[in-house]
């Protein structure tokens, strides 16, 4: 059996050439650089035509909401003269309930023109109920590939949650217990079934998030007569950064700054099969946020369409009892019922907003749909039920997996900034470290790292010479 | 349950073992390391069986899988439970704080 994980892994990249029907060879420049632009163009679709497609599939033109009692809250407890006007783009008004229809439909929409009989995708989240939900109305077959359970056959409420709403757009859902060897499988199923590769971070799915980040442009001018300042974005894999912010570029926001925002999971180790079930969070945390972002190619593609690097300002996280409080918050002050892992940015933007001047205006780009086992209180029990402590008080004293503190007032919640530089270091270790060995940099890896990780060939050379030099 | 049986064409729940924890990924931690890796996929019987037993399944694709029958008619038991008193109050708190804001500066 060893030796089947073994032969279906040798036989990836073949299996993934005829998945996604494209080969990723053509864009390789350097054993370090390929070429990222021609890579997302590769699929031929102009942003109108994608807008075209998606509302075809019924997706995307959601409601940009005003938090006017959020924005008042924050003000309530801000310095004089700051506190920013905070919106939120309604993306659980998709119709599998996240933005991550806007990925799905254009995967769909590919897998069908190219004559496929059905799509694979391997997801927890929300991304397996927008795949599902558009292969029905594709009239594709759909499988989705679920890390599902602990060794007990107990199962996260939120990702049961959305294993009904696969099995609801008539997938088939393929649950297992902790590994990443539902990567292997999923090749498997890729080879017995010849589908097509759904996966989150192809060219075909990021591109379909630019339409939300140029939405939000163009309908913010319209509210507000100008582009929102910032935008802050729940951040796990990095599609939705990604997409989000080539989607404002491509509007002309070129002076929005991008807040990427996760949840801080550190202490949990995410292939531990104990650990499994106390993260009380399923995605947007730092368990995928922070690898992902310093070596987005250790994705199920060859490349990785989804750069997070490329395009974050700043990098905040908030504890798991920030955004459980704020999830409460969003309800019972905006008559929003979300999240809450969708919520992490709404957390992180309330901090934010509180030390930017009222002039300023913070737009938090995602919602998600919540029901039984997604639910804040069905995650607060089922965390309870695993020994977690849950308890008022100070968010400072939230510990992973051990103990989810919930602020008594909403002063308490406060983001914390990451180091990007040391992200940024991070990355170009781990690209160091997959070139082959004594490989020299050419001034065109120079050039796209430095891209890869929105800083300058200077910067870029003085991080390459301190981690050759040991530091 | 224990001795329950399919029928021919019951929507079923079968379980299988992927891979046993010798031939599982290296770098593993070790309590996942220790563990088989354990598959479940719902489809039509195609076979009687009880619980426990060798079943064959059709999938929503299509797909044949073999497996033992875990579930009959299988069921999404997922809830929002009690309410946790560590949030009863932030409602009623933040709708306070906010009125008297909004009374304070003339809003």
């Amino acid at each position: 059996m060893a030796g089947r994980t073994e032969a279906i892994m040798a036989r990836k990249g073949e299996i993934m050439r005829r998945a996604l029907g494209m080969d990723y060879a053509e864009f390789e420049r350097t054993p370090i650089a390929f070429d990222y632009e021609a890579l997302m163009g590769a699929h031929g679709y102009s942003l109108e035509d994608i807008v075209a497609i998606q509302a075809a599939a019924g997706v995307g033109s959601t409601p940009l909401l005003e938090l006017r009692n959020l924005t008042d809250l924050v003000r309530s407890f801000a310095e004089s003269g700051l506190g920013a006007r905070i919106f939120v783009k309604d993306e659980a008004a998709n119709m599998a309930g996240s933005f991550k229809d806007r990925r799905a439909s254009m995967s769909t929409h590919v897998a069908r023109e190219k004559g496929y009989a059905g799509v694979i995708a391997a997801t927890s989240g929300n991304y397996g109920a927008a795949v599902a939900s558009q292969a029905a109305r594709a009239s594709l077959k759909c499988i989705i590939c679920q890390e599902a359970f602990d060794s007990t056959h107990l199962g996260q409420p939120e990702i049961i949650e959305k294993a009904r709403l696969c099995e609801a757009f008539g997938a088939e859902v393929v649950q297992m217990t902790v590994g990443p060897e539902l990567f292997a499988h999923m090749l498997e199923l890729l080879d017995e079934t010849g589908y097509f590769a759904a996966s989150l971070y192809s060219s075909f799915g990021v591109s379909g998030i630019e339409t939300l980040g140029y939405e939000i442009a163009e309908e913010m001018r319209e509210s507000t007569g100008a582009p929102p300042t910032h935008v802050v974005i729940t951040h796990a894999g990095g599609g939705n950064t990604t997409g989000t912010a080539r989607g404002l570029k491509r509007a002309g926001a070129t002076k929005t700054e991008i807040v990427s925002a996760s949840v801080d999971l550190s202490g949990l180790h995410m292939a531990s099969d104990a650990d499994f079930n106390r993260k009380s969070f399923t995605t947007g945390h730092t368990g995928f946020g922070v690898p992902f972002a310093t070596w987005p190619d250790r994705a199920d593609v060859p490349r990785n369409a989804a750069r997070s690097l490329r395009y974050m300002d700043r990098y905040l996280t908030v504890s798991q009892g920030e955004v459980f409080y704020v999830t409460e918050a969003l309800a019972k002050l905006e008559g929003l019922e979300r999240g809450p892992a969708g919520n992490t940015a709404i957390a992180a933007a309330m901090s934010l907003a509180r030390d930017l001047p009222r002039e300023a205006t913070v737009i938090v780009q995602e919602t998600e749909y919540t029901g039984a086992g997604k639910h804040h209180w069905a995650q607060l029990n089922f965390a309870r039920e695993r020994g977690v402590e849950v308890r008022a008080g100070d968010p400072r004293e939230n510990v992973p997996g051990k103990a989810i503190v919930i602020p008594e007032v909403p002063e308490q919640i406060r983001a914390t900034e990451m180091d990007l530089g040391r992200m940024r270091r991070s990355y170009v270790r781990n690209a160091l470290a997959h070139a082959p060995e004594g490989y020299e940099l050419t001034a065109e890896d120079v050039e796209f790292l430095a891209a890869d990780t929105n800083t300058t060939p200077e910067t870029l050379e003085e991080i390459v010479a301190a981690l050759r030099a040991g530091e | 349950m224990a001795g329950e049986r399919c029928t021919i064409g019951q929507w079923v729940e079968v379980e299988r073992v992927l891979l046993e924890p010798v031939d599982r990924a290296a770098n593993l931690p070790e309590d996942t390391a220790a563990e088989p890796l354990l598959v479940w996929v719902k489809g039509f019987a195609l076979g009687e069986a009880a619980l426990g037993e060798e079943c064959e399944v059709e999938t929503a694709t299509g797909r044949i899988v073999r497996g033992r029958l875990s579930d009959l008619d299988p069921a999404y038991t997922h809830t929002f439970g009690s309410q946790p008193p560590e949030i009863a109050c932030v409602g009623r708190d933040l709708r306070a704080r906010l009125a008297e804001y909004r009374a304070k500066a003339g809003g």
